[in-house]
C-alpha cells in the first residue's frame, strides 16, 4: 500500500490501520456496472479494497451517462466493465481489477461469487437479486443490497453472520410486470449515486469489521424529503440453504395466455418457426442492442404503424423487461383481430441475463 | 391509523401515506385485516403478490396484531438500479 494514500482513513477512530489492512486484504464482486455499480466501485477502489471484480455484459448507452459518470460519450457502445476498470485503474493503480464481461446467470454465479469475500448487488432487476441471494446463502457470503424506485432507494446487508436474507423479506419473486423498473419509471442521476455510495459504506463496514453493519434492517431512503425510514426484520426460520440454484430465476407470468418468456421465445427462434418480431423500445435502446430480424416500432408510434402483411405471420412483441410489449400486445390485438400477437415477458433483459 | 407507502404502493395510491378513519380502523385487529381492507379500497394493492408490512418499524406477519397508534408501512420489492 502506498504510504499516505489512506492516511485520513487510518486516522479515523473505529477504523484505523486494522480497518485499512482488512480492506486491502479483501476481494469484492460488484454485480452490475451501471447506476449503482459505478459509484460503489469508484469508492471501494479509492478506499483501498485490494481486489475488485466487475461483472456485467452490458455496453455503455447514451441514456446511462446522466447517472454513470465514469463513462462519457466516446465510450457509448463499449463494454461497461472494461471502461470502468480502466477508469478505476487510473484512480488507484494498486487495486487488482478483474473484469467479467458477461451477465451473472445460473451457470456462472457460484463459480464467480466463490472467488470473492462479499458481493455488491448493483443490478437493475429482480431475477438477478434472487440469484445472488440463493448463491450467497449456498456459499456463505454476505451481500450488500441496493435498489431504486423513482425517488426512493433501498439498502441492506444480507446473509451477514447468519443474518436474514432477501427471501426473508420477499420469499418469492413477483410475476413479471408487477414491479416497474428504472427504464419505465426514470430516475434522477444522483439517486443511484447516493444508494451506490451507501452500499460502498456497508461493504466497508462488513470487510473492516467496523460496527453498525446494516444487517436485519432495511433502509428506505426517500430523496424527496431526504428522510431515512427503517424496518427491522429477522431471519425467516423456514429459509433453508438451497442444495442448488433454481433452474431459472425469470419472473413468471400469471394468467397471461399471450405471453411467453424469453427462453421459450428463444426456442421458437432456434426452431425457425416463421414469425415477425417487433421491438417496441425507443430507437436509442434498440440501437444499443437488439435481436437479429427485429423491426423497431416504439410503443408510442404503434398506433400509426402499418402492419399489413400478405403471409399474416404471428407477431411477437419485445421490449426491455415486458410491460411495454404487454401493452403493445393488447393494443394490436384489438386493432388487428385477424392476426396473432404474443409478447415476450422478461424482454431483452431476460435475453441478456439468461440467453445471450 | 396512518400508513406510509413505499415503492409501487405509493404509485398505486398516488400519495406517500394514507389515513384510515378511526371508526374504520377500530375493526382492523391484525395485519391480515388491514391487508384485506386495503385491497377493497385499492384493488391494485390486492394485486401485489409480494408485499412486506412494517408495524412500528418492524417486519410484521399476517397474524400480528395492530392498533390505531401503530406506525404502519407498506414495503414492496424494488427493482431498479
Amino acid at each position: 500500500m502506498t504510504a499516505g494514500r489512506y492516511d485520513r482513513q487510518i486516522r479515523l477512530e473505529g477504523f484505523g490501520p486494522g480497518g485499512q489492512e482488512a480492506l486491502y486484504g479483501s476481494a469484492v464482486l460488484i454485480v452490475g456496472a451501471g447506476g449503482l455499480g459505478v459509484p460503489a466501485a469508484q469508492y471501494l477502489n479509492a478506499m483501498g479494497v485490494g481486489r475488485l471484480g466487475l461483472v456485467d455484459g452490458d455496453i455503455v448507452e447514451t441514456s446511462n451517462l446522466h447517472r454513470q459518470p465514469a463513462y462519457g460519450p466516446s465510450q457509448v457502445g463499449k463494454s461497461k466493465v472494461l471502461q470502468l476498470a480502466a477508469w478505476l485503474q487510473k484512480a488507484n493503480p494498486e487495486t487488482r481489477l478483474e473484469t467479467h464481461d458477461t451477465y451473472l446467470n445460473t451457470h456462472n454465479a457460484l463459480e464467480l461469487i466463490k472467488q470473492y469475500d462479499l458481493v455488491v448487488d448493483a443490478t437493475d432487476n429482480l431475477p438477478t437479486r434472487y440469484l445472488i441471494d440463493d448463491a450467497c446463502l449456498m456459499l456463505d457470503k454476505p451481500w450488500v443490497y441496493g435498489a431504486l424506485h423513482g425517488y426512493e432507494g433501498q439498502v441492506s446487508v444480507f446473509n451477514y453472520k447468519g443474518g436474514p436474507t432477501y427471501r426473508c423479506l420477499f420469499p418469492e419473486p413477483p410475476p413479471s410486470g408487477e414491479i416497474p423498473d428504472c427504464d419505465t419509471l426514470g430516475t434522477l442521476g444522483v439517486l443511484p449515486g447516493l444508494i451506490g455510495n451507501m452500499q460502498a459504506l456497508e461493504a466497508t463496514k462488513v470487510l473492516s469489521g467496523t460496527e453498525g453493519v446494516c444487517s436485519g434492517r432495511l433502509i428506505m431512503y426517500d430523496a424527496r424529503q431526504q428522510l431515512i425510514h427503517q424496518m427491522a426484520f429477522k431471519r425467516d426460520p423456514e429459509r433453508q440453504v438451497p442444495d442448488q440454484l433454481a433452474p431459472t430465476y425469470q419472473l413468471s407470468c400469471r394468467d397471461e395466455a399471450d405471453a411467453l418468456n424469453a427462453n421459450d421465445y428463444n426456442r421458437l427462434r432456434r426452431e425457425q418457426v416463421p414469425h415477425e418480431l417487433i421491438d417496441v423500445r425507443e430507437p436509442d435502446e434498440f440501437g444499443g442492442g437488439h435481436l437479429p430480424g427485429a423491426r423497431n416500432i416504439p410503443l408510442g408510434q404503434l398506433g400509426s404503424a402499418s402492419l399489413e402483411s400478405e403471409d399474416n405471420l404471428p407477431v411477437y412483441l419485445i421490449c426491455e423487461t415486458g410491460p411495454r410489449s404487454r401493452k403493445a400486445c393488447v393494443q394490436l390485438q384489438s386493432r388487428f383481430p385477424g392476426r396473432a400477437f404474443f409478447w415476450v415477458s422478461g424482454g431483452m433483459r431476460q435475453f441478456k441475463v439468461e440467453i445471450l | 391509523m396512518t400508513i406510509l407507502l413505499f415503492g409501487v404502493t405509493r404509485d398505486i395510491v398516488g400519495n406517500g401515506s394514507l389515513s384510515i378513519p378511526l371508526n374504520q380502523a377500530g375493526s382492523l385487529k391484525t395485519v391480515a385485516d388491514l391487508k384485506s381492507y386495503l385491497q377493497k379500497m385499492y384493488p391494485d394493492l390486492g394485486g401485489l403478490s409480494s408485499l412486506a408490512v412494517a408495524v412500528n418499524k418492524s417486519y410484521a406477519r399476517d397474524g400480528d396484531k395492530i392498533s390505531n397508534f401503530d406506525e404502519i408501512a407498506l414495503i414492496p420489492p424494488v427493482s431498479g438500479g
